[in-house]
């Protein structure tokens, strides 16, 4: 518990203003480690609000806790990618040497044990944050060092066990062991970016109208899946009145799968914020806000270092490169571990101090949006790909990719392949190239588009009326089998916002990766509507019975069934939560119908032989069973 | 003949309704006397849309009515067959996550779920129940805060406040760990007819007010009269 004057002291530096109360939550838990009800309740009353309402945004987020925990806290990512590296053994050795299990605080208060949603780090699993800080490639081995080395009292600098990484990742500022892998650039990841040339020689010459426009003849769309057309979203941005207008950069990555924004952030941060500052131009905007997700928090003194330079450079602040009353700064924004907050609107809820739970649409964030003002959300890829398109022209751009995605995207590949990392690839990139080019062999599905995307499967599935269930189910990106692998990554045919996971024919694709993403859907979930709340669960359930070998023929229907009613939930989580189980049947159907009882219709639900072995045992008879 | 200025023409389900400019789709509906079932909506409060059993489709898309305002010509779906399976899909949902025990509940006849349960013609959850282990809070000295009972609908929390604004209820946890509880601090000193109103307001039986209950016996209730909706469907 911490003393008042402490706390009154955080709420003066922000201004015991409500709407900061994610930052205040967080500076409260770098201080303690948690948060207690007591805190909560002298908070209440500096902010005016009830303790409950505190209660609600503390309890939200996976980071801030309101129990006591460790003096080191050990968050172990439990992403799928970590799973098939051996995260089982590496969980196993950390209860050991910890002498506690996930989910709780050793006795002596040394340790917490977490398990956590992907953290970006799928190209060197299995990993986990302690403390803050990003520790990759870890081994049961490594493991029983890390514990020795926390039990003698080191600082989670001094654990580090390899060398920093490469890039920008050896910065002072950042001591990170992470490593870029970036593996294929093209125009957006090329050596040949000058920080801010554009601001300081160009943009003199442009008036907003001029940027909007050559960015809408780019084509340029949203990178972060949805792909919203960018120049229209800065056009409808400019033209809704405010007092202030804010344009928001959303570092949120929560997609299993994606780490191209970590490597963005940390070797292009001017790019990301001259795109940032050009937004503001084109839009007249005066509010930045940078959403950088807890996992990346490593990060935040080397992108405040920057801001800070940018500032001394008139880059930032007022009549920023010398034109008189564009005034624009940019804050860095903390998450606290909710992949929800990806949703814009959840996003901007978050920054606002409450839970990040979706808004319903209309109106949108463009028309009203954080603080009620008119603001743009866009993609850490797609300001970083603006400021190139306005270096380059829009005509230059249209020499890249396909004639309805023009341009490249950065591709986050991990799983079974030689080379995960970073490939910048032009769209119209067929799904066989990505495999060559990663070395991925034998491959049985691969994942586009993380979690809420689909299974796309090798074996080909000729038995099924496809057309009608893809009315239904239409994808937003798949798992796919081989049977579709020339398909072409582009906005007409796989759209994605970059998650590319390869799983090879060893991988129990039902009982582990379908799992896993069912899981992850039913932690993230903030629990807002009905549907979404309640059904990933039951579907998840109804796929355990099957795995079990309790399954009947009915059972796929029903989830296939019950699946439709997650379509009508707020956001894109819900809408996706089913879509691991649902395009894996549409996909991987034989993998549904080996485990079922083909021959019998009727539907026990459980395993009767097994149910009364025990009772079998103390009358010391075996029941005769008669199956039909 | 009526007022037409400042009214709209909406299309629902093939009928020609007049709306008022600025109304959702519910009100529009209810105005013309079609009942479109709602849970988390209420009447004077911004719509929430949390339940989603309001959802109609428009241009082949879900959307909730609650939130969405008319638009002139606009053309809706809404008590289609599908639609009709998919909101009592949504009730079974909220039944099996919870622990409804309709003949020990104080609420049964006056409760919105049981009475859509009951329009709907509900017989047996198409969904496996879930028994999940839920508390009921009775720490409170007004009211009892029975979790096993609440749909997370969001009414209590936006209706139920001080004169300043501050919450009395609020959300705890997110996914399927959450819940709605009652601020131990603010609600200890709450007063009589605002915790009387909880109740009323609440839609199921998750808010009761201590002391006194079965005041109106079951069989003469709200809904135990008449099904859920049809104040709205009678309307001349």
């Amino acid at each position: 518990m911490a003393e008042k004057s402490k706390i009154n002291q955080i709420l003066s530096k922000f201004e015991n203003d409500e709407t900061r109360l994610m930052d205040i939550l967080l500076s409260i838990n770098v201080m303690q480690g948690y948060i207690s009800q007591k805190d909560m309740q002298d908070i209440s009353v500096l902010l005016g609000i009830s303790m409950a309402q505190v209660q609600e945004t503390a309890t939200f987020y996976h980071f801030i806790s309101t129990t006591p925990r460790g003096k080191y806290n050990i968050y172990l990512d439990n992403s799928i990618t970590a799973v098939m590296k051996g995260r089982a053994e590496v969980k196993e050795a950390f209860e050991q040497f910890c002498g506690t299990t996930f989910g709780k605080v050793s006795e002596e208060g040394m340790f917490g044990l977490y398990d956590t949603s992907c953290i970006g780090m799928n190209d060197q699993e299995p990993a986990a944050i302690i403390n803050d800080k990003v520790f990759t490639n870890l081994t049961p081995y490594r493991v029983k060092h890390l514990v020795e080395d926390m039990r003698a009292g080191k600082s989670p600098n001094d654990l580090m066990y390899e060398d920093y990484g490469n890039g920008n990742n050896a910065d002072p500022d950042v001591k990170a062991m992470v490593n870029n892998h970036i593996r294929k650039k093209s125009i957006i990841l090329k050596d040949d970016y000058q920080p801010f040339s554009f601001l300081k020689t160009k943009l003199k010459e442009y008036t907003p109208e001029r940027v909007v426009k050559e960015i809408e003849a780019s084509n340029l769309r949203g990178r972060g899946g949805a792909g919203f057309p960018t120049g229209l979203k800065w056009r409808f941005g400019r033209r809704t009145d405010g007092k202030h207008r804010v344009i928001i950069c959303n570092a949120d990555e929560g997609e299993p799968g994606t780490f191209k924004d970590r490597v963005l952030l940390t070797e292009y941060p001017e790019l990301i914020f001259e795109g940032m500052v050009v937004a503001a131009f084109a839009t007249g905007s005066d509010i930045g806000l940078l959403y950088l997700r807890y996992e990346y928090k490593y990060l935040l003194r080397f992108l405040n270092r920057k801001l800070a330079e940018m500032r001394k450079k008139h880059f930032l602040g007022k009549d920023i490169a010398g034109i008189g009353d564009f005034d624009f700064d940019i804050r860095i924004q903390l998450g606290a571990g909710a992949y929800i907050c990806g949703e814009e609107s959840a996003l901007i809820e978050s920054l606002e101090g409450k839970r990040g739970e979706p808004r319903d649409k209309p109106p949108f964030p463009v028309e009203k949006g954080y603080l009620g003002y008119p603001t743009i959300v866009n993609n850490v890829e797609t300001l970083a790909t603006a400021v190139k398109i306005l270096h380059h022209g829009a005509e230059w751009y249209a020499g890249f990719g396909t004639k309805d995605s023009l341009g490249t995207k950065l591709l986050s590949i991990s799983g079974d392949c030689r080379y995960p990392g970073i490939y910048e690839v032009e769209w119209g990139t067929t799904i066989r190239e990505i495999l060559a080019m990663s070395g991925a062999a034998d491959v049985q599905a691969i994942q586009v588009g993380g979690p809420s995307g689909m299974i796309i499967g090798m074996k080909d599935i000729n038995n099924m009326d496809n057309s009608k269930l893809m009315k239904w189910y239409k994808p937003s990106g798949m798992m796919i089998a081989e049977k579709f692998f020339n398909r072409k990554l582009s906005y007409s045919d796989l759209p994605t916002g970059g998650s590319i996971m390869i799983f090879n024919n060893s991988r129990d694709l039902l009982g582990e990766v379908v799992m896993n993403f069912m899981d992850f859907f039913i932690e993230e979930s903030c629990g807002s509507c009905s549907t979404c709340r309640n059904m990933p669960l039951i579907m998840k359930n109804k796929l355990q019975k099957i795995l079990d070998g309790n399954g009947v023929s009915q059972d796929i229907y029903d989830l296939l069934n019950w699946g439709k009613v997650l379509k009508a939930s707020r956001c894109g989580l819900g809408q996706t939560a089913g879509n691991p189980i649902l395009s894996s049947i549409f996909h991987f159907r034989h993998l549904y119908e080996q485990r079922i009882q083909s021959l019998t219709q009727f539907d026990s639900g459980f395993d009767l032989e097994k149910a009364t072995e025990r009772a079998g045992k103390f009358v010391h008879k075996k029941p005769v069973f008669h199956h039909f | 003949m009526e007022n037409l200025e400042n009214k709209i023409k909406i299309n629902l389900d093939g009928k020609i309704i007049y709306a008022r400019k600025g109304s959702t789709i519910v009100e529009a509906a209810r105005e013309n006397g079609i009942y479109i079932p709602t849970f988390c909506h209420f009447e004077g409060t911004d719509p929430k849309a949390c339940c989603r059993i309001c959802s109609v489709k428009i241009n082949n898309r879900l959307m909730t009515s609650c939130t969405t305002p008319v638009t002139a010509g606009m053309e809706i779906e809404s008590n289609t067959e599908e639609l009709k399976d998919f909101r009592k899909s949504i009730v079974e949902l909220l039944f099996v996550s919870g622990n409804h025990f309709c003949p020990t509940c104080e609420k049964s006849g006056n409760c919105e779920l049981q009475a859509l349960a009951y329009r709907f013609k509900m017989l047996v959850p198409r969904f496996p129940f879930s028994f999940p282990r839920k508390e009921a809070d009775a720490s409170n000295p007004k009211i009892i805060k029975e979790q096993n009972r609440c749909i997370a609908c969001k009414r209590c929390i936006k209706t139920i406040h001080d004169e300043q604004g501050r919450h009395y209820f609020a959300y705890k946890n997110r996914g399927q760990h959450l819940e709605v509880v009652l601020d131990p601090v603010l609600g200890a000193s709450i007063s009589d007819a605002l915790a009387k109103r909880a109740m009323e307001n609440c839609p199921v039986g998750s808010i009761l007010y201590k002391g006194k209950g079965f005041d109106q016996p079951i069989g003469t209730r709200k809904y135990d009269k008449q099904p859920i909706g049809s104040e709205i469907e009678n309307q001349s």
